[in-house]
């Protein structure tokens, strides 16, 4: 472990991986010493774990109904957190939910910003004609509520979880373009970028590598933050109906479907919500912690 | 022959229906493995003269020829192997995020040169940085290291000219005499054309072998080194440039360092 340790921290690093993984322990070592950030860390990993291993932590099929055991309350023996109205139990269907949450997120998260950075870089890069036609259709973009756009969207597409994903992004793209331009009109007249243009580099060149990585820790706090929201924005379509179908369990649904026994039977829908609350804010404490480990300059000498 | 001939260069920015000239009808040429300076105050051009040899400025009038070929515009890969430039801040000039690795190996991909882990050792090897340094980013480096690199940036590529935008001037006085220094034996060694700009004519005097001093975008005056040390200006801007300086050409520490 020690002959490890001093191999990752060696500050004359020998070889090109070597001081790749030195900068990513370093890095990790910056977000432990920030305590909210690993927490946000643990629960976002812990969605991981529960969304991975749903099959083998669920107690139960969340499938199986079994209407004489129906709205029983949280603590009933075999039922941790109670069960719904079908007699389902809710814990594993939260479990099992998890997977769903985390493939709207994971989505989400590789399609809206990539499509953002690509839009605002590209504008923001070369200007003129093309910075106003991009920035005009991204304002359009803009113009619209989200959850309007989104529902919009999905009346079109028809519900399914793959088409709310695809509505998200559609709608989640414009901050992201308005972000990279604002980074990108920052650096693009800097003289890192005319040494490295009078060096040969092709437009592309410039933008992936040299403008990007500028844009990029602004953009992955955004993205983490935002998270919460997309979450949110998931659960709405899935509670109104235009998102993840029933029986599915996705968080937003059994918050929806509780809704008719709110007085009554409150852990119906409060349970999921929960598991909602705690995530969202996960995301937006790693968030926090990861503005401070993605700017090589804030390290300490 | 020269090797960069400038006719009759003018560029002239135009915003918003204002126009600024910032450089009017300059001539000039260098030879091959000559030092040449521009000098003059701020805003006299000097800068834009070597902005629009790269083509960063657009050219509004005159020609540019570099060993005797016109300038292709978009300047293209061809010319960044021969004419390649040292800006003024080494604190904007290099990119914070790479490491002085990726800074020096990238003009190397771009031109699908193989062996880059070798070159980049021996390029900071050359500028008198240790190779420990490779893996370091900009802003754990000196004002003085940074320079060095990007110095060696701009000789990754082997250029024949390299564009000198006031290299020292955001450096302080020992460190500008080590990096003048290292500049020269770079020259010495590889026989290079440079086109110095400053404002600092002990540091022209110190650098180049002729001099051209502007005013407002114009030329005003060409001088060669045995001229300005026997103070042989013609002209009144250039006689009190020099005696703006004159005291600081006599210090040791820049003129003759060790």
């Amino acid at each position: 472990m020690t002959a490890l340790h001093a191999w990752l921290s060696d500050p004359n690093p020998s070889s090109r991986r070597q001081a790749k993984l030195g900068q990513i322990w370093l890095a990790w070592l910056r977000i432990r010493r920030n305590r909210l950030a690993m927490v946000g860390l643990v629960i976002v990993g812990l969605l991981l774990v529960v969304a991975a291993f749903a099959p083998w932590i669920a107690p139960h099929d969340p499938y199986v109904q079994d209407l004489s055991r129906r709205l029983l309350p949280p603590g009933t023996p075999g039922n941790l957190l109670g069960t719904d109205d079908f007699g389902r139990d809710i814990l594993s269907r939260i479990i099992y939910g998890a997977r769903i949450t985390l493939y709207t997120i994971g989505l989400v998260a590789v399609t809206a910003p990539v499509l953002g950075l690509l839009v605002g870089t590209v504008a923001g890069y070369f200007g003129g004609w093309i910075d106003a036609v991009l920035m005009r259709v991204t304002d359009i973009f803009l113009a619209f509520p989200r959850l309007i756009l989104a529902l919009a969207l999905v009346a079109v597409l028809g519900p399914g979880i793959e088409n709310a994903v695809l509505a998200i992004a559609l709608t989640a793209w414009p901050p992201y373009a308005r972000l990279a331009r604002a980074e990108t009109l920052t650096v693009r007249s800097s003289d890192y970028i005319a040494a490295i243009r009078l060096q040969g580099a092709s437009s592309a060149r410039i933008i992936a590598g040299h403008v990007v990585p500028m844009c990029l820790p602004s953009v992955i706090i955004r993205v983490t933050l935002d998270m919460a929201g997309v979450i949110l924005i998931a659960a709405g379509l899935g509670f109104l109906g235009l998102g993840v179908q029933p029986p599915l369990p996705e968080w937003g649904l059994m918050i929806s479907s509780g809704r008719k026994f709110l007085f009554e039977q409150w852990w119906v829908a409060t349970m999921p919500g929960l598991a909602i609350l705690i995530v969202s804010l996960g995301f937006n404490l790693l968030g926090d912690g990861l503005r401070d480990v993605l700017d090589p300059k804030s390290a300490p000498k | 022959m020269s090797l960069i001939e400038i006719e009759d260069l003018s560029v002239t920015f135009r915003a918003k229906g204002r126009e600024v000239r910032a450089v009017e009808g300059v001539s000039l040429k260098v030879g091959k493995g000559e030092s040449f300076g521009l000098v003059g105050e701020s805003g006299s051009g000097k800068s834009t003269i070597l902005r629009a040899i790269c083509g960063l400025v657009p050219v509004t009038g005159g020609s540019i020829r570099i060993g005797g070929q016109p300038l292709p515009s978009p300047r293209g890969r061809a010319f960044s192997t021969q004419v390649q430039m040292v800006f003024q801040d080494p604190y904007a000039s290099l990119h914070p995020r790479h490491t002085v690795d990726r800074t020096l190996s990238e003009p190397l991909a771009i031109h699908g040169i193989p062996g880059s882990d070798a070159r980049v050792v021996q390029a900071l090897t050359d500028v008198g940085l240790p190779p420990a340094f490779r893996f370091r980013y900009p802003h754990q480096l000196s004002g003085g290291q940074r320079q060095r690199v990007a110095i060696a940036r701009a000789l990754m590529l082997q250029p024949k000219v390299l564009l000198l935008d006031e290299p020292t001037s955001a450096l302080d006085a020992s460190v500008q005499a080590e990096v003048l220094n290292l500049l020269n034996r770079l020259r010495a060694e590889r026989d290079l054309t440079f086109l110095m700009v400053s404002h600092d004519l002990a540091v022209i005097d110190y650098m180049t072998d002729r001099i051209l001093v502007m005013q407002h975008g114009r030329a005003v005056e060409e001088l060669s080194r045995s001229d300005l040390a026997a103070a042989r200006m013609t002209t009144e801007y250039a006689r009190s440039l020099f005696a703006a300086s004159a005291d600081r050409m006599l210090d040791p520490a820049v003129a003759a360092p060790a």
